[in-house]
């Protein structure tokens, strides 16, 4: 019996000090020298993708405390850091914001006036209810991430079960909070960026590629830090194989989502439906198309699908980055067509502000890690996660 | 004074125990015996030295399976055998077909993986030896049983009385068939 690892602690990587993280974010915001519209677009990608893996930590958090796991004890707070993150992302919105106009036709009261879907919808979709809203979605799930991680780090000094119980107390509405929440933030940021199109099942549809990318992170981050020799003997194969089974579950359940959206909108043939799929059919869009269909799902779909791929730190790493990756390029197809039809193009400034604003999350992620032991210590459940195995 | 016996079987009291005796047959050479507890007993697979299933592999088939035969059939019915325009559609409508597609393959995968079980386990069995073994019926309230069958090639009446008196079995008995 493995008992429970007392006081695992890392120290902050080189990139992941204060200056580096400056030095990120202004790598991301050098994006505006190719001009506003390119930048505001790229960012908006980036600020979704960013978003979903806060997102889906926030709600593995929480459903792992709802349902009381034992195996997710020793990633908790990995995956609580990323939930932290969320506090970044919101300062991400506010260059999002300033966007509005570049992103978002119905913030124009030219277009709205004479086009009788924007006029209808205009009292949702308006400038300020916008901003309002998103400052509400922010406020909500920063309020929730930071009493869930301070009963988590209270924890850490008295060892306490109430926090325990406090946690799950949270968490039971949290997740009703965050399934409203999170379903209008897609509508709002994704779906309304093509205005007249519409999709009751859109946020299911990003729900389900940030649990995937949740999934996919934590597993990218364990690997990484065994290779550094953290967490060795604590976060186990066994672990691994549970995130495997999370990610496989979640290729399979994108897949159905985005089926299910495809195949209504193909079976009515209502043009107002299906031009939107239109657009990701027209020229190179096509190949994007193509590429989420086998990158998303037929590849992952078989190489993921048994015991042994999965209990293979090596491959199981290869496919969290893979599908990492592929939700970046599911992000970058919701949203992009809208700004370039007919033509897939990866701009400059998706260069950086991948690497400026997802190194500055990446960075910040860490810089967190270094401050706070690496595995929930007095949780009472810990010894139980890390003799965890699968049967 | 009868037929030489189908197996001896020996009571154990805790899970500990049944495991270590597990590990001991196992040791011992013997491939034909089987474990019998009232519950679950983690890591009996291994102490007992069985190699993985094979099921996975037979689910998996039976999902192809599942998956050709969707196909097949929506493709003949639909395309072929009655032609019938719906929605403006091609006859061969791969979309339309998927959620069948999907349906069959989850059946046939979930009776490849129930029947395949069924199978490998050699049941349904509406006989077996142990039945008519006294102690036996303790099995599912608080006693592990072990059972070495006579069919085993190193089989000795001596040695596995010997072997499960050394593992300190409570009551050693002969099972007739």
């Amino acid at each position: 019996m493995r008992t429970a690892p007392v006081g695992l602690r890392i120290g902050a990587p080189a990139f992941a000090k204060p200056g580096a993280i400056a030095a990120f974010i202004a790598v991301g915001c050098s994006g505006m020298i190719f001009g506003s519209g390119q930048f505001f677009e790229s960012l908006l990608v980036v600020f979704a993708f960013l978003a979903s893996i806060s997102l889906g930590a926030l709600i593995f958090v929480m459903i792992n405390h709802v349902v009381g796991t034992t195996w997710s004890i020793v990633v908790r707070r990995l995956a609580e850091h990323l939930m932290m993150n969320i506090v970044y992302v919101a300062v991400l919105a506010v260059p999002v914001m300033c966007g509005i106009h570049h992103l978002y036709d119905w913030s124009h009261p030219e277009l709205v006036t004479g086009d009788a879907v924007l006029t209808f919808k205009a009292p949702y979709l308006n400038v300020p209810f916008f901003i309002g809203r998103t400052a509400f979605y922010f406020i909500v799930w920063s309020a929730l991430a930071i009493a869930l991680f301070r009963h988590s780090i209270k924890q850490d000094g008295d060892g306490s079960i109430g926090h325990v119980e406090s946690m799950v107390k949270i968490s039971a509405p949290g997740i009703a909070i965050y399934a409203l929440t999170q379903t209008f933030a897609a509508f709002d940021w994704i779906m309304s960026v093509e205005p007249h199109w519409y999709s009751t099942i859109f946020g299911i549809y990003y729900f389900a590629g940030s649990f995937l990318a949740i999934n996919a992170s934590l597993a990218v981050i364990v690997i990484y830090l065994r290779s550094r020799g953290s967490l060795n003997g604590t976060v186990t194969v066994e672990h691994d194989h549970d995130l495997g089974k999370y990610i496989f579950a979640f290729v399979v359940f994108w897949t159905y989502i985005a089926f299910s959206q495809y195949m209504l909108i193909w079976y009515a043939n209502i043009p107002e439906e299906t031009v939107w799929f239109r657009v990701r059919w027209d020229g190179s869009w096509k190949w994007v198309s193509l590429a989420l269909v086998f990158g998303h799902f037929v590849i992952p779909f078989f190489a993921l699908m048994s015991r042994y791929m999965k209990r293979n730190p090596r491959v199981l790493l290869a496919g969290a980055v893979w599908m990492l990756v592929m939700h970046y390029v599911d992000v970058f197809w919701l949203i992009r067509p809208a700004f370039s039809h007919g033509a897939a193009r990866l701009v400059a400034a998706d260069m950086t502000s991948v690497i400026g604003f997802g190194g500055a999350y990446v960075a910040l992620f860490f810089h967190r890690l270094a401050r706070y032991p690496l595995v929930p210590e007095k949780d009472p459940r810990l010894a139980a996660s890390v003799a965890f195995e699968n049967h | 004074m009868s037929a030489p016996a189908w197996g001896i079987v020996a009571v154990f009291e805790t899970p500990a125990e049944i495991l270590r005796a597990a590990e001991a047959v196992r040791d011992a050479g013997y491939r034909r015996f089987d474990v019998h507890t009232p519950f679950p007993v983690h890591h009996m697979d291994r102490a007992m030295g069985l190699r993985d299933t094979r099921l996975p592999w037979v689910i998996l088939g039976m999902a192809v399976l599942g998956c050709a035969t969707a196909v097949g059939l929506q493709g003949w019915a639909m395309g072929k055998g009655y032609p019938f325009i719906l929605s403006g559609k091609p006859l061969f409508s791969l979309p339309a077909f998927v959620p069948i597609i999907f349906e069959l393959t989850v059946l046939f995968a979930a009776f490849g993986a129930v029947f395949g079980m069924l199978a490998f386990n050699r049941l349904p069995a509406l006989y077996h030896p142990l039945f008519k073994n006294r102690p036996f019926s303790r099995v599912a309230r608080d006693g592990f049983f072990i059972v070495i069958e006579s069919s085993d090639e190193k089989f000795k009446a001596e040695d596995v009385r010997k072997l499960f008196e050394s593992l300190g079995a409570k009551e050693i008995e002969d099972v007739h068939d």
